[in-house]
């Protein structure tokens, strides 16, 4: 028995900030004091503060330490492991009040999270198969095989008021329910779509290498419900980690007969396998997804037939995203009565959000429906850094758009976002301040959909072209007031027309900024400003003459050599040769450089 | 896997080790001090004892360390803080000592008088 766990995050934003040489250091040094039988160490999935990365958090006592370091080990293992004093010097300082030791549920990133598909996250180990099983694990799929029938774990889903958590909310008992019952016989599949591709989004990726095999119980869960005994995993081969865990879950499981034949002697049958997709972001559209597993080019189709009646080689599939399968087993061993008592109305349950941009919590937080973008950005978030003001939020990445400061108070469920132009997507949620300007973001995401579209249909091949073309005029200055319209009635004729949801998406973040921020539009055309200063054609940059103090340092530090003046006395800027690089404003210390 | 039995077992066996790491509220905890005045007269033992007891009862119940409480002459010292109770101080400890309360104190819920701290 350990009296003292020290969970190190082994998320991607943690490894990659270096939570690896740490472990290895603190096995070291636990070696050496001689704790190996009093101290357990555990690499687990992530925390959600990836901002502080690397965490570390030491139970019983629920130390939380961010941003360690590999110097900061003998410390934390000689005087906490040890001896058990803190070492409050390298506590998150949000757990730090007045010397006393607060609970990291009380600070603002935690307190109003709620964690029903992240639970297992940061808590146990991904890669042991009992550590899951200790947290009640594979219980839920104990419970739907010997308790309950196919349509018992059917109308359990649809009382719980879950909805699919991949961008389109579908109710996902209705889904299941169609697969059962369109074909009664036969073949049938259960699918996981893990192919997040939205920009900013890495809530699926940490739940796959967090807890891997919440995924397994559910999917396992699905192929009893609707007659399924093979399934398949879609993920992006961009994401090794979770690659690698999964796979390790998926041997785990087959070991201990929780995948494989006559599953807890009730004569249900079922195993599982990955897909690796290639990246292509037209592969997390569901029927382009089923064509690529199948070996084909990933390409869309046009439905109907739907999935349900003929999905993956033709079968009834059900495909559902990775965190919608992490709330089923908590559903069924909760009830269906429990889920809905979260969130508002028609939106049940908690939604993860990837927190990004301008804002001083980066990570990932898991909220119930409902709660107010506010008290996302403010509280949970920390609000944003440098003391500038909320502009707007871009919710569901590409294909979504953007929610701005007047509609800061909106409580976050699908409907109200879809209400103001938005959409809920897969949780994505970049905050934007004044610095950001929203012709320049519209220009971002559609350069994104131009690259990603699979140029099966005209009107998102060549659409999305042209707008990004319009676009980009827009910014260099050269548009026209007729260029905003056409803009407008284009983004309609490719929304009706694109064969798949890439393409009927994608004029969304130029329609809700066009919506909310139209007049930064016409500064462009009008103007020609860029009034967040962000469009490099439209600034100049100028040095006022009374400020400046004639030290050089600017004409120095310009790489371009268009800065000229007698040490002394004022300088000045040769406006053809600058190159808008703002470097000499950083380097000026008395404010004498101005970009307008 | 068989039956869900198995299934039980496995998770009889793992709940106490990863429910250390959920801070969960009404649990008794218990603290051992563990500076060096703690570790000189032999707190390791104890906490030890502590942890393992605990965790083959299945009790819920937390074992943390803390540092010098300032009555080092009293080491190893163990204190019990039930939710809504006063504190125990439990002064002098052993392995055999610490067996004793988890029997007579956290499982029966009567306080080993022989053992606490006389000031």
């Amino acid at each position: 028995m350990y009296r003292s766990h020290v969970l190190i995050c082994g998320g991607t934003g943690c490894t990659s900030s270096g939570s690896g040489e740490i472990e290895k250091a603190l096995v070291s040094e636990i070696e050496k004091n001689g704790l190996v039988d009093e101290v357990k160490v555990v690499k687990t999935g992530c925390f959600g503060l990836c901002a502080l990365g690397p965490i570390m958090i030491v139970y019983p006592e629920g130390s939380f330490y961010s941003m360690v370091k590999v110097e900061d080990i003998p410390e934390i293992v000689e005087e906490h492991l040890l001896k058990g004093r803190v070492v409050t010097r390298l506590l998150y300082n949000e757990t730090v009040a007045e010397d006393e030791v607060k609970s990291l549920n009380d600070t603002n990133f935690y307190k109003k999270q709620h964690r029903v598909a992240l639970r297992n996250c940061g808590v146990i180990n991904p890669e042991n198969i009992e550590e899951y099983i200790g947290r009640g694990g594979y219980e839920a799929l104990g419970k739907v095989l010997t308790e309950m029938s196919q349509d018992d774990v059917i109308q359990t889903l649809l009382d719980s008021g879950l909805r699919g958590r991949g961008g389109g909310g579908f109710p996902t008992g209705l889904k299941w329910k169609l697969a059962k019952n369109l074909v009664k016989e036969g073949q049938k599949y259960v699918c996981c779509n893990a192919d997040e591709g939205d920009p900013g989004a890495f809530m699926d990726r940490s739940i796959l290498e967090g807890d891997p095999h919440v995924l397994i119980e559910a999917m396992a869960i699905a192929g009893y419900a609707i007659g399924a005994n093979q399934g398949y995993v879609y993920v992006r081969a961009e994401y090794p980690i979770a690659v690698e865990r999964l796979e390790i879950a998926i041997k785990q499981a087959r070991e201990y007969g929780l995948l494989g034949n006559d599953i807890f002697g009730t004569g249900f049958s079922f195993d599982m396998g990955l897909r690796l997709g290639a990246g292509a972001f037209v592969c997390g559209e569901e029927t382009a997804l089923m064509t690529s597993i199948e070996g084909n080019r990933g390409e869309p189709r046009p439905r109907p037939p739907f999935p349900a009646e003929k999905g993956l080689f033709g079968k009834p599939t059900v495909l559902n995203n990775v965190e919608t399968y992490a709330n089923i087993p908590q559903i069924i061993l909760n009830g269906p009565e429990w889920f809905a008592s979260m969130g508002t109305e028609k939106s049940k349950g908690t939604k993860v959000f990837a927190l990004g941009g301008k804002i001083k919590n980066t990570g990932l937080v898991e909220i119930p429906m409902g709660t107010t973008l506010r008290e996302v950005v403010e509280e949970i978030g920390g609000g944003i850094p440098n003391g500038k003001k909320f502009k707007a939020a871009q919710t569901g990445g590409p294909s979504g758009g953007c929610i701005p400061a007047e509609h800061f108070d909106i409580p976050i469920d699908y409907d109200n976002l879809i209400g103001i132009g938005s959409m809920m997507g897969s949780g994505g949620l970049i905050v934007m301040d004044e610095d950001n300007c929203m012709v320049d973001i519209a220009k971002f995401f559609l350069e994104f959909t131009v690259d990603e579209s699979c140029g099966k249909c005209t009107p998102c091949r060549v659409g999305t072209k042209r707008l990004y073309e319009i676009l980009d005029k827009i910014t260099k200055g050269q548009g026209t007031l007729e260029d905003i319209d056409k803009l407008e009635e284009l983004c309609y004729y490719i929304k009706e027309n694109s064969l798949c949801g890439l393409g009927q998406t994608a004029p969304n973040p130029v329609l809700s900024t066009l919506r909310y921020f139209r007049d930064e539009y016409v500064a462009h055309v009008v103007d020609k400003k860029c009034p967040a200063g962000v469009c490099k054609d439209l600034l100049s940059f100028e040095i006022v003459a009374d400020k400046c103090k004639g030290c050089t340092a600017c004409a120095r530090v310009c790489p371009a050599g268009a800065i000229s003046g007698a040490v002394k006395t004022p300088h000045v800027i040769d406006k053809d040769k600058c190159l808008k690089c703002g470097a000499c404003i950083e380097k000026c210390k008395f404010g004498a450089i101005i970009k307008k | 896997m068989k039956s869900l039995e198995e299934l039980r077992a496995i998770k009889a066996k793992m709940q106490s080790q990863v429910d250390v790491r959920v801070e969960s509220e009404g649990a008794t905890r218990v603290v051992v001090g563990m500076a060096t005045c703690g570790i000189a007269a032999g707190a390791r033992p104890v906490l030890s004892a502590f942890a393992n007891g605990v965790a083959e009862k299945n009790l819920n119940v937390k074992v943390t360390q803390t540092g010098c409480i300032g009555l080092c002459q009293y080491e190893p010292i163990v204190e019990i803080m039930e939710p809504g109770k006063e504190k125990v101080t439990y002064g002098n400890m052993t392995a055999e000592k610490a067996a004793e309360v988890i029997d007579q104190h956290l499982v029966r819920g009567q306080i080993v008088t022989d053992y606490l701290v006389k000031l």
